[in-house]
């Protein structure tokens, strides 16, 4: 059972996001990266299904010369090898088609059973690069996979639907799955297995290694302006030392919401 | 020529979603800005009482599709399907709700038909015959605008709230509904779907609480739910909690509230160290009062918030345990 993976590299999760002075994007100095949450579950279910029935890991990751960071935490959490997409061309790719055609072309003479993804990603939150991969390589798909079973013929996936639901598919292989946070528990990398990433294939590919170009790139989406949301409430803030704020919160729950 | 919106219609067992009709609202503010008309299309296997419910509402048609390879959803099926009927009627414009089940397939759809799909809008705006949509980025902490260059059609899903379904216009008369031929014969399903199910009974029914203590990633460890807990129990409160909690298996699944947890309106709801994503959000957002302590002042929870405290949680949440106690003369 070969299993690629497509991890992305975003701010970590408690930054504090401030927009860039072009007012299209975020100030993207002084933060901190880590893998995408919903990709990171990815990494560790393809671990565990390598752990149960052999095969390879593959982690693949188009992003600037940072990400290999995340790169090499997976690699140190079991990976056996990766695809760096690196290239100045590819930042060109900004919206899902992009993405999708760059990170399927690397994957076109790869050899593999099943590709993983996040089902979306913590910046962009596009759900759509999984299934751009899918349709471009004509893999058969399901979303918001919460537990995997390859199985003769193919892979039984539970997919999570609204509101509690689930459902059981079936769909043969090759096959791309988007994976959903929590479907299991995460490892951390160990000493050893960051002194055996060290000695792991990292290949490095460029746009043109794929036949691209910045232009076969461009974006049919692209923003124009970032900003901050409008409150939709008023909200009334509660100031004061913790103790004095928590005394006038109880007051107007009691007195002014009448719900305590 | 491509002209006309089509907005996708959504049903399962002849059931109709009912953020159909949220993405209605966007379709038909979107039809009275470009001059366009909505119409709307169905799949199934039969999808007559659906289809007659949808055609009261201001449209020009609603076309039917359907096909025994359509009892069931699967994504190659809907994909085949909606791919000629878009083909046949090229709109300017395919509107959906960027419900699970749209995640599923319309990604596949747009990349097949080579068409760019602008995922879980808020809302949007027209300029000089462009369309500019806005969506959020970073889970909801950034919101963007984002103008589309592309060929007809252009997709775009619209988030679950983002119009209020009652505000669906109705037509003056019924709206024609129209078989629409297409060809499934060679269609290969290769997904085998099996009956939807709910994992477990629910042993706690949050809809019925009153007061409702929510708690998020901001508490960082099991251990420190203690001190949530004892903040629920001094108000008379459940607990409940954000995803990630339950996730790590610190509090089980029958406490999470959101899109794939329950919904719930109670009295107060009081958010502890939950940053207020969509997802959580819509199933907390009918609260009558809503109360967010979070140390992040953006913290797109104070954005429905009508009480907020920026601080530490490790601080506050004691602090009001022992206000509630003492309001209570204990
Ligand atoms: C298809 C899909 C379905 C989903 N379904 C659900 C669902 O049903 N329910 C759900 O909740 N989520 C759901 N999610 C996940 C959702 O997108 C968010 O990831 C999740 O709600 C975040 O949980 P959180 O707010 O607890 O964590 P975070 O987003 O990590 O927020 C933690 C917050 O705690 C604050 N904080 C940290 N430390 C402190 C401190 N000491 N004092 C005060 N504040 C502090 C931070 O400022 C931050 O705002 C779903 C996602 C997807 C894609
Ligand atoms: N630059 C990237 N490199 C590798 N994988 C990516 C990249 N962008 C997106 N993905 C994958 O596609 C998933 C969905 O992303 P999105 O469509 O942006 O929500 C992510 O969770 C990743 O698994």
């Amino acid at each position: 059972m070969n299993i690629v993976v497509c991890l992305k590299q975003v701010p970590k999760k408690d930054s504090i996001l401030r927009i860039a002075a072009d007012g299209k994007w975020i100030d993207d100095r002084d933060l901190s990266y880590e893998m995408s949450e919903a990709d990171a579950y990815a990494l560790e279910e393809a671990l565990r299904q390598k752990e149960k029935h052999g095969g390879e890991v593959i982690v693949i990751c188009m992003g600037p010369e940072r990400v290999r960071q995340s790169i090499k935490e997976a690699l140190a959490k079991g990976a056996d090898r990766a695809i760096h997409l690196y290239d100045e061309a590819f930042d060109h790719a900004s919206d899902a088609a992009g993405i999708g055609r760059a990170l399927a072309a690397a994957l076109k003479d790869e050899k593999f059973d099943l590709v993983f993804t996040g089902l979306q990603s913590d910046d962009y939150g596009f759900a759509q690069v999984g299934l751009v991969i899918a349709e471009r390589l004509g893999l058969s798909s399901a979303t918001i996979a919460m537990e995997v079973q390859p199985e003769e013929g193919g892979v039984r996936v539970k997919r999570e639907l609204e509101s509690g639901w689930f459902q059981w598919v079936k769909i043969p292989l090759p096959a791309l799955l988007t994976i959903q946070s929590g479907i299991n528990q995460l490892r951390y990398a160990t000493l050893k297995g960051i002194m055996a990433a060290k000695k792991k294939e990292l290949r490095e590919v460029k746009a043109a290694d794929l036949g691209l170009t910045a232009d076969d790139l461009k974006p049919a989406q692209v923003i124009e302006r970032a900003y901050l949301p409008l409150k939709s409430k008023q909200t009334e803030m509660i100031e004061g030392k913790p103790a004095e704020a928590a005394a006038k919160l109880v007051e107007k729950l009691r007195f002014d919401a009448r719900v305590l | 020529m491509s002209e006309g919106i089509l907005l996708f219609i959504e049903q399962r067992d002849g059931v109709l979603n009912r953020t159909s009709l949220e993405a209605m609202v966007a379709a038909q503010r979107m039809a009275a800005e470009t001059g366009d008309k909505v119409s709307a299309v169905v799949l199934g296997r039969d999808v007559s009482a659906v289809a007659t419910e949808v055609a009261g509402k201001k449209l020009e048609a609603v076309y039917t599709v359907t096909d025994d390879k359509l009892a069931s959803y699967t994504p190659d099926g809907y994909v085949a399907a909606l791919k000629q009927a878009i083909e046949q009627l090229s709109p300017r414009y395919v509107i959906l709700s960027h419900t699970y089940r749209v995640r599923d397939f319309a990604p596949i759809l747009a990349s097949t038909m080579g068409k760019t799909f602008v995922t879980d809008c808020l809302c949007f705006r027209v300029e000089g015959g462009e369309t500019v949509f806005t969506r959020q980025i970073f889970q909801g902490k950034i919101n963007t605008d984002v103008r589309v260059q592309a060929e007809a059609p252009v997709f775009a899903s619209f988030q679950a709230g983002s119009y209020r379904a009652d505000l669906a216009e109705a037509g003056e008369q019924p709206a024609p509904i129209k078989p629409l031929e297409v060809e499934m014969e060679g269609v290969r399903l290769r997904t085998e779907p099996e009956a939807a199910f709910q994992e477990t009974k629910q042993a706690v029914d949050l809809t019925q609480a009153p007061l409702i203590v929510a708690v998020g990633r901001g508490i960082k460890s099991q251990e420190n739910l203690s001190i949530v807990q004892e903040l629920a129990e001094a108000m008379g409160a459940e607990i409940a909690a954000s995803r990630p909690i339950c996730d790590n298996e610190w509090l089980p699944m029958d406490r999470q509230i959101g899109s794939s947890g329950q919904t719930v309106a109670p009295k107060l709801y009081l958010a502890v160290g939950i940053s207020g994503a969509i997802q959580h959000v819509v199933g907390m957002k009918n609260s009558q009062t809503i109360v967010a302590i979070n140390k992040d002042p953006e913290a797109p929870i104070f954005d429905l918030a009508d009480y907020g405290i920026v601080g530490d949680l490790f601080e506050i949440v004691p602090a009001l345990t022992a206000e509630v106690r003492k309001a209570k003369g204990e």
